[in-house]
């Protein structure tokens, strides 16, 4: 029964509300749409904590992304030793570095009262379930081994299966404990994202690759303001 | 030729009286509020010193403003690359303790102190933290401090003057000091705008105003570090960056900002300058020592039938082009040359020109007593006791000679006008120095009057807005009455 609770219903309710929250937050409350820096407040130990919590969660998500997307093209890589070893060391690395960095973060929070002073009870959220997520990472690396194999078989079913809207939970029911507390643990970030600051990194400013240095905006478009004709049309100009 | 219009200052340095009354109409307009309690958008500093916020002109430490890089030029300390690195901690972000923690003190127990033995006092507490602290430092922590060791010494602009000329300038006869008051100089190659990876912070073109969308910034921080004149500013408690607004809903209104004003030497000037912008990438990418000159040629005579044509052809109002012409801007820094930008050498064509001050007697001690007379009436330009040097490292990029020309020019105003009024000059002393400048005795006259006599309107030309017309383009008027207005549909209230 809670099996149906856990990896059907929260996988749903964290997946709707993921798209209609975030939707709803960015139209009408944009304001409060930041990575909230408290850099200005402590810059030393911030360097020591999100440096490698970012890199490492970062390298963490697109690896997940990757197996998830390209099963059989992991497995195939895996099928060499060395290169199994690699990928399993590589991705333990990045949850070291994401863990060693997130405890720096806490530490820093706890510590330095300007910095307690910007902490919301949404932050506490986030680094409690950061905290799990990565710990029982870890912890199925160490002790299932492999995972980046043996997912294959149980979890992209699943993923897919949650995507094509026919739940099959029959592979993941099996699973040990850690496992499961970790994808429980992962739909409910997924679905904290628009009540915490998650909200950061679905804005990532990937236009400010191809934009000029320059950015202008006109009022009205300059070389139309005297054509009085075009004065009640009502047609927005574009700024850009 | 691309005409724009861009709403340009003037601070006359010679008339700061360092009041700071600027700076607190600025404050209670603007930054009066929870997370800005350390901004000063206007700023007066003293110098020789090291300024707000700390050192801020030591690019070294901030990596503020551009390097020229090849044809072009690239962010010293931002940009796509380093800037979408960098975000998860920003290496040259200036921080608290470059400026200081905000302070308020604790009135009420002045009143709500129980009886006791001795007087109750109101201790100082943290405006971040609420906690009991010592303040270490403040804005205008080195306030008339010039000539100290902590502060002037420190300043970053004795470039190229040896140890004994800086001795020199600190020995107590010859000390000397002058301000600075800063606001954002709404740059035509603004590093902020470059630098910021969201697109939040953007130019008007319609007068050039420089602004942060808060709804766009997402506190990635990159404007903090590569504005060279540290005038972003991150809010600590909405997380969001902000700066001088050049006070824009005051401009669209016809009135001049807060801080002008209130300005009580009445050192500020505000008008339009037209300039080309085709030419920013190269003025803002050329040599050290002709980055002032090509400025000064992008700004353009809005007396000339072709500007006023191209312009007209770009979509500038009538109303903006005779603005232009009757600019008190124009006049200081183009027709008559007396007005300068601050570091030119950040590459950002700054738009807040500062006449130089003038500190023209020279003392000296002799037989043991302190002298100030000198063999001319004021004292020659050469020997003033700020060294040329100094001028030239704050206000040309290091050119003494455009220094000497400018000072020259005001020397002479100040003759002429002492021999109109007194009379009692040698006539070779009032016309060689004017004959040495070129300058006759109408300009001399017209500086003078723009310096000392000129009313409000004279020093203030604000073009009109015409935000009535901006808003029939934009929306039909009558589908949106009632809608359209200044300010926040949702609270500025920091996120989750
Ligand atoms: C997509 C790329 C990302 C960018 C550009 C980014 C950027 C940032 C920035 C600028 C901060 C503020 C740091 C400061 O205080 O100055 C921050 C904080 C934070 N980010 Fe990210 N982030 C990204 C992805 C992520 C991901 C994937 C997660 C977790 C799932 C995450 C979790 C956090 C947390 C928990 C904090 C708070 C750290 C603290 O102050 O203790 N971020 N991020
Ligand atoms: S002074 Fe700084 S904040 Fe102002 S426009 Fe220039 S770069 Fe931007
Ligand atoms: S109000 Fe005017 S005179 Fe006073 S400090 Fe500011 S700029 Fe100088």
């Amino acid at each position: 029964m809670s099996d149906y609770f856990f990896f059907i219903g929260l996988p749903y309710a964290a997946l709707v509300v993921v798209i209609v929250g975030t939707l709803f937050r960015y139209l009408n409350f944009g304001f409060g749409v930041s990575s909230l820096s408290s850099q200005f407040l402590e810059s030393r130990e911030l360097y020591y904590g999100s440096r490698p919590f970012h890199w490492g969660i970062i390298f963490l998500f697109f690896g997940h992304l990757v197996a998830f997307l390209f099963p059989a093209e992991v497995l195939l890589w895996n099928s060499v030793p060395v290169r199994l070893l690699i990928l399993e060391i590589a991705a333990f690395g990045f949850g070291i570095a994401a863990l060693v960095g997130l405890v720096i973060l806490v530490i820093r929070r706890l510590k330095n009262k300007r910095i307690r002073v910007v902490t919301s009870k949404m932050d506490v959220v986030v680094y409690v379930v950061l905290a799990v997520q990565i710990i029982t990472g870890l912890w199925i690396a160490l002790f299932f081994r492999w995972g980046s194999s043996w997912f294959a078989s149980t979890l992209t079913p699943y993923m897919r299966s949650i995507f094509l809207f026919n739940p099959d939970i029959a592979a993941v029911t099996n699973l040990p404990l850690f496992a499961k507390i970790h994808i429980v643990s992962a739909f409910t970030l997924i679905g904290l994202i628009p009540c915490t600051r998650f909200m950061h990194f679905l804005v990532y400013p990937f236009r400010y690759l191809w934009r000029s240095p320059l950015y202008v905006i006109w009022n009205w478009d300059r070389k139309q303001i005297r054509a009085t004709r075009n004065l009640y049309n009502g047609v927005k100009q574009k700024n850009t | 030729m691309d005409i724009r219009s861009q709403i340009a200052m003037v601070f006359h340095l010679d008339k700061c009286i360092g009041c700071h009354t600027c700076s607190i109409a600025c404050k209670n307009t603007w930054t009066n509020r929870k997370g800005a309690e350390y901004m000063w958008w206007n700023n007066v500093e003293t110098k020789p010193g090291t300024g707000y916020p700390h050192k801020w002109e030591d690019q070294n430490i901030y990596k503020g403003g551009w390097d020229k890089k090849g044809n072009s030029v690239r962010l010293k300390g931002a940009g796509k690359f380093k800037g979408l690195s960098t975000l998860f901690h920003n290496p040259n972000m200036a921080v608290l303790e470059d400026y200081y923690e905000p302070f308020t003190y604790r009135y009420e127990h002045l009143f709500e102190a129980k009886a006791g033995d001795d007087q109750p006092t109101a201790r100082p507490v943290s405006m971040i933290t609420g906690e009991p602290m010592t303040p270490k430092s403040g804005p205008n922590w080195d306030d008339d401090l010039s000539g100290s060791k902590e502060y002037a010494r420190k300043d970053v602009n004795f470039k190229g003057l040896s140890d004994a000329e800086q001795e020199a300038m600190f020995r107590l006869e010859r000390m000397t000091m002058h301000w600075l008051p800063r606001i954002c100089n709404h740059c035509l190659n603004p590093a902020c705008v470059a630098a910021c990876p969201s697109g939040a912070i953007y130019k008007r073109g319609e007068d050039g105003v420089v602004l942060i969308n808060q709804k766009k910034c997402r506190a990635w921080r990159m404007c903090v570090t590569a504005c060279p004149y540290k005038k972003v500013y991150y809010n600590w408690s909405t997380g969001k960056s902000e700066k001088c607004i050049l006070c824009y809903p005051r401009l669209e209104t016809g009135q001049i900002p807060a801080c002008m004003h209130t300005c009580v030497g009445r050192i500020r000037y505000l008008g339009v300058l037209l300039y080309d912008a085709d030419k920013i990438e190269s003025a803002a990418a050329c040599d050290d020592q002709d980055l002032l000159q090509n400025q000064m040629d992008i700004y353009l005579n809005p007396h000339d039938p072709e500007v006023i044509k191209a312009a007209r052809k770009n979509g500038i109002a009538d109303s903006t082009i005779t603005s232009a012409q009757k600019s008190p801007v124009y006049k200081f820094v183009k027709e008559w040359g007396v007005a300068l930008p601050l570091h030119p050498e950040f590459r950002t064509l700054p738009n807040l020109f500062y006449v130089p001050p003038l500190l023209p007697t020279m003392a000296f001690v002799e037989n043991e007593s302190y002298e100030t007379t000198s063999e001319s009436f004021w004292g020659a330009v050469e020997k003033s006791r700020l060294p040329m040097k100094y001028l030239a490292n704050l206000f040309s990029a290091g050119n003494e000679k455009v220094i000497e020309i400018v000072l020259k020019k005001l020397m002479a105003v100040r003759l002429h006008r002492r021999n109109e009024t007194v009379g009692d000059l040698p006539a070779g002393e009032v016309t060689d120095p004017m004959n040495e400048v070129k300058m006759d005795k109408e300009t001399a006259d017209a500086i003078f009057r723009l310096t000392s006599l000129a009313m409000h309107d004279e020093r203030f030309v604000i073009p009109p807005a015409h935000r009535e017309e901006a808003i029939e383009m934009i929306e039909n008027t009558a589908k949106v009455e009632g809608n359209t207005g200044f300010g926040f549909r949702e609270p500025p209230k920091r996120g989750l």
